[in-house]
């Protein structure tokens, strides 16, 4: 029953899509002053169409309803109901059918949130936007229809990965879907802004807000995903630079300078074709990450199984998109105003521009490390591993001139700024900076030529964005955003030279003793639960004078046969403790593997400052000050 | 006349990367290294299974004919199924030395005599080193290698099956 | 050209010490760059598989015959391609990989100069 409701509400949205696209084609073309009240009719049918369609598919995963091909490869009727419920996006055919939802939704507010634009620049909205929903849908009704029949019915599912069994990753896909989906709206409405002329302040104050909710939406879907590779992949790093990881930081870097751009945009009216370019960018980024998890020619953890035809559709759709843009922004170049304007070397616009320089450099290191393997293969047949060291050797030392652009980019004044004379504030600043790193790295004998100014710089943009709250006058968001951000950097940097590990075959009873604490193996206690064996691992850390322990477990499921090691981990504001057990073949040996990270929950934290800069901005209406 | 050129180029880099990106989602995502044809280290030392002595493996190989290396083991299912095409291979007067991979000795033997012996001879590697000088993965392997050049001519990874036989049969007498 | 953009390359490269994250014996520094090819996305550092425990047994063997860790890739490389090791070296196959970036970086520095007034 729902496989119908699903599968034809599927096809409803479709003619939708295909009359509006008609419709606003016409409509943009002649001179009306209004937009068509069926507008907005048509797209909120599609909207309940889709979402109609979601539901069933939700539905059938939580009613176990196994005569849906898609439930009965993913999901199992011992699936706790929270599981059943995500399940329905963690698969290939459901996650799509989540892409369709948030595209119509998105489309649907964009309309209700622009009363006071101009016609002809929302039909061409729609029409773009439109464009992609079509798109969408016939590549699921195609390739990858979620409400496949089975028959005969069979009476249990087949998808019980404990991996994806984890609060983190039930909820990451579908934020990262609306910071990736949150981008067709900036694509379709800059090209729409293109050919309607309209470039300039005022669009950009419109356009802003949904960069802003892309920008943070994406950025919580990357820390999601981070924290679950942290949780459960079980190994203890927190990136790992694998392609699909690497698919989600691309659009990032592109947001981030596009937000930035805007700005510019909105208080000095320039920068237009750039904005229209990253826009452009941003959203062909996306997509491009979407064909390269989806074919299946990225060789990666992730990657759902594959279908070439899959591969072919996404391909050939991304690039008539691509096409679309470049020849739209081509014939329309002309339109766009350029009063030609100066820009000053000490200026918040130059510091911008710095900005995009930097953003479009780790994009392209990212990019090329991610995409050079495949290319290198089909062209001369070698096979390569483009893996951590490549984008540590070329990212880390750039770090040196962003950092110190960000901590004195952000207080320059617009148009034109005086080389003040030097401030002893920063002076003083600088030189508590060098103090407090000169104790940090005396604590270590790992370091290298590197991290000297690298700690030197991250703790004074750490001292000068704490200051900026109390000195500078910019807006709030911004304030918090940069010190998230630096925050961040020094904790990965303090975390990266302090990380320390051993990894040792014990047998219970056996002591380590490792930087003067003490790891004890006191007991393993096999049990058994619901579907799977449980080796419970009890230890004692000792340290000094006090003590703790970790409970690290080893789960045996049959059917199909999977070990999962559940790390056991103990966070404190200052480290984490991190331990990790696995069976070995030889009798009564346990190779256990212990990590000491330190400032690990500030990585986190800093993160969720950043996107709550961004959140601020959103919901503050009069962002004005700059 | 910049912005026609800056237009038709910005076209053709995309029209190599679709291109490019077509032909990648057809390259075989087979990252094994079938085509590697590597020199083994002939000075390898190794224990027979049957006999506890130490040997060096160059005495095992033909000078002027190639050999077959199959690594194996008691514990692995799949090594079990292409048993039968090994004894056939025997049949045919191919040489086929074995390794025995991180397995115990009661056990190797145990399989050997219930299901017939088709190596010249076995080596043991109890901790799967031997096995990474012929670069393998994991097992089954099997490999043809030169006696003249020591160098693997063909790789097959994972189990053999029937028409393997012709090939391999091919490959060695082409090569003697 | 071609010559000079390899010369500053090499430079960069060579005094752009590695970042790795723990002070660590040998082993432990040069497995975690060599991925584990039986397994997903995993180091044989990270791995327990038995292929990952076999070959940190490999290269213990051969550090402590003396070799550099240059030699004991490269021993890796001859048995199972470049695409055992995580960092790929720089060679006529990689060169665009590592100067892309940087090609990019200068050409975009390029551009701001042209658009910012120096005065």
């Amino acid at each position: 029953m729902s496989n119908y409701l699903g599968n034809y509400s599927l096809y409803i949205a479709l003619i939708a899509s295909v009359y509006l696209i008609f419709k606003s084609y016409l409509d943009a073309n002649s001179e009306n002053k209004y937009l068509d009240k069926n507008f907005i009719l048509i797209t909120s049918i599609q909207t309940v169409m889709i979402t109609v369609s979601f539901f069933s598919l939700v539905a059938a995963f939580v009613i176990s309803d196994f005569s849906n091909e898609t439930v009965f490869n993913n999901s199992h009727t011992l699936k706790p109901l929270f599981y059943k419920v995500s399940g329905t996006w963690g698969n290939h055919e459901g996650s799509l059918l989540l892409w369709l939802l948030v595209l119509s939704i998105f489309l649907f507010i964009f309309l209700l949130n622009s009363r006071s634009q101009d016609t002809k620049y929302k039909l061409l909205t729609i029409l773009f936007q439109q464009i992609i929903i079509s798109g969408f849908l016939v590549f699921i009704l195609l390739t990858s229809n979620p409400f496949k029949m089975l028959y005969p019915i069979p009476s249990e599912g087949l998808g019980l990965n404990p991996i994806l069994q984890d609060p983190a990753l039930a909820i990451h896909p579908p934020i990262l879907y609306l910071g990736y989906v949150g981008t067709s709206i900036i694509f379709s409405a800059s090209l729409a802004s293109m050919i309607s002329g309209n470039i300039g302040d005022k669009w950009a104050r419109h356009i802003k807000k949904w960069v802003l909710v892309s920008w943070v939406f994406l950025t919580i879907g990357i820390l999601l995903g981070s924290i679950w590779a942290y949780y459960e992949l079980g190994w203890g790093g927190f990136w790992f630079w694998d392609p699909v990881e690497n698919v989600s930081l691309m659009p990032w870097f592109c947001l981030t300078a596009l937000l930035h751009t805007v700005i510019v945009l909105q208080k000095r009216n320039s920068f237009k074709e750039w904005t229209i370019i990253l826009s452009i960018t941003t959203f062909s980024l996306s997509m491009s990450g979407t064909f390269l998890v989806r074919s299946g020619i990225l060789n990666s953890i992730h990657t759902f199984a594959n279908d070439p035809s899959r591969g072919l559709y996404i391909l050939s759709f991304l690039f008539i998109l691509i096409l679309m843009s470049i020849l739209i922004f081509f014939f329309n170049q002309n339109k766009i105003s350029n009063i030609a304007k100066e820009n000053f070397i000490l200026s918040k616009e130059t510091a911008i521009l710095v900005n995009n320089w930097f953003m479009m450099f780790f994009l392209s290191v990212v990019l090329v490390g991610t995409i050079y393997p495949i290319f290198l293969e089909v062209l001369n047949g070698s096979k390569i591993s483009v893996g951590p060291p490549f984008y540590n050797n070329l990212l880390i030392p750039f770090l040196i001139p962003f950092l110190i652009f960000m901590s004195f980019g952000p207080s320059l004044k617009w148009i034109k700024d005086k080389l003040k004379k030097l401030n002893y504030n920063i002076l003083i600043i600088f030189l508590v900076s060098l103090l407090i790193s000169y104790v940090i790295l005396t604590k270590t004998e790992n370091s290298f030529l590197l991290s000297i100014p690298l700690i030197v710089l991250s703790i004074y943009l750490l001292l000068v964005t704490i200051k900026d709250f109390f000195v500078s006058k910019s807006s709030i968001s911004q304030k918090i955003s940069h010190f998230g951000f630096s925050l961040l950097i020094t904790s990965i940097l303090l975390n990266g030279l302090f990380s320390n590990e051993f990894n040792s075959n014990m047998k219970v009873g056996d002591e380590r003793i490792f930087n003067e604490k003490v790891v004890k193996l006191k007991e393993v206690n096999v049990t058994d639960v619901d579907n799977y064996k449980s080796l419970k691992a009890s230890f004692e850390v000792t340290n000094k004078n006090s003590s703790f322990a970790l409970y690290p477990e080893v789960r045996i499921y049959q059917q199909p046969l999977t070990i999962t090691s559940e790390a056991d981990i103990k966070t404190t504001l200052f480290s984490d403790n991190f331990l990790v057990f696995n069976i070995l073949k030889d009798d009564g040996y346990y190779n256990v593997r212990y990590q000491y990270k330190p400032l690990m929950i500030w990585i986190w934290i800093s993160t969720i400052f950043i996107g709550f800069g961004g959140l601020l901005s959103i919901i503050r209406k009069n962002e004005q000050k700059y | 006349m910049s912005k026609n050129i800056k237009f038709l180029g910005l076209l053709l880099t995309l029209i190599i990367i679709f291109i490019i990106l077509l032909k990648g989602l057809n390259v075989s995502k087979d990252y094994s290294n079938e085509k590697l044809k590597n020199k083994i280290d002939f000075s390898l030392n190794a224990k027979k299974l049957f006999s506890d002595e130490i040997i060096n493996i160059s005495d095992l190989f033909d000078k002027n004919s190639p050999s077959v290396v199959n690594i194996w083991a008691s514990w692995c299912a799949p090594c079990r199924e292409e048993h039968q095409f090994l004894m056939k291979l025997k049949d045919m007067n191919i040489n086929i030395i074995g390794i025995n991979y991180k397995d115990s000795q009661k056990n190797a033997k145990n399989f050997l005599s219930s299901l017939g012996n088709p190596y010249s001879e076995v080596i043991t590697d109890n901790d799967g080193t031997k096995s990474i000088e012929f670069g393998a993965i994991g097992v089954p392997e099997t490999f043809i290698i030169s006696g003249k050049t020591n160098e693997i001519i063909k790789k097959y990874i994972g189990p053999l099956t029937n028409e393997n036989l012709l090939e391999i049969k091919k490959f060695i007498k082409e090569n003697v | 050209m071609f010559k000079i953009i390899n010369l500053v390359l090499f430079l960069y490269f060579t005094f752009n010490i590695s970042y790795a994250n723990e002070t660590n014996t040998k082993v432990d520094q040069i497995t975690k760059n060599l991925r584990c090819l039986i397994c997903q996305g995993q180091s044989v550092y990270d791995s327990q598989s038995d292929f990952a425990i076999s070959m940190k047994l490999v290269v213990k063997k051969k550090i402590n015959e003396g070799k550099e860790d240059k030699e004991i890739y490269d021993y890796l490389k001859n048995k199972y391609g470049e695409w055992i090791v995580y960092d790929p070296e720089l060679n006529r196959n990689t060169f665009l990989l590592w100067s892309i970036p940087l090609i990019l970086f200068v050409f975009g520095g390029l551009l701001i100069v042209r658009k910012v007034s120096i005065k």
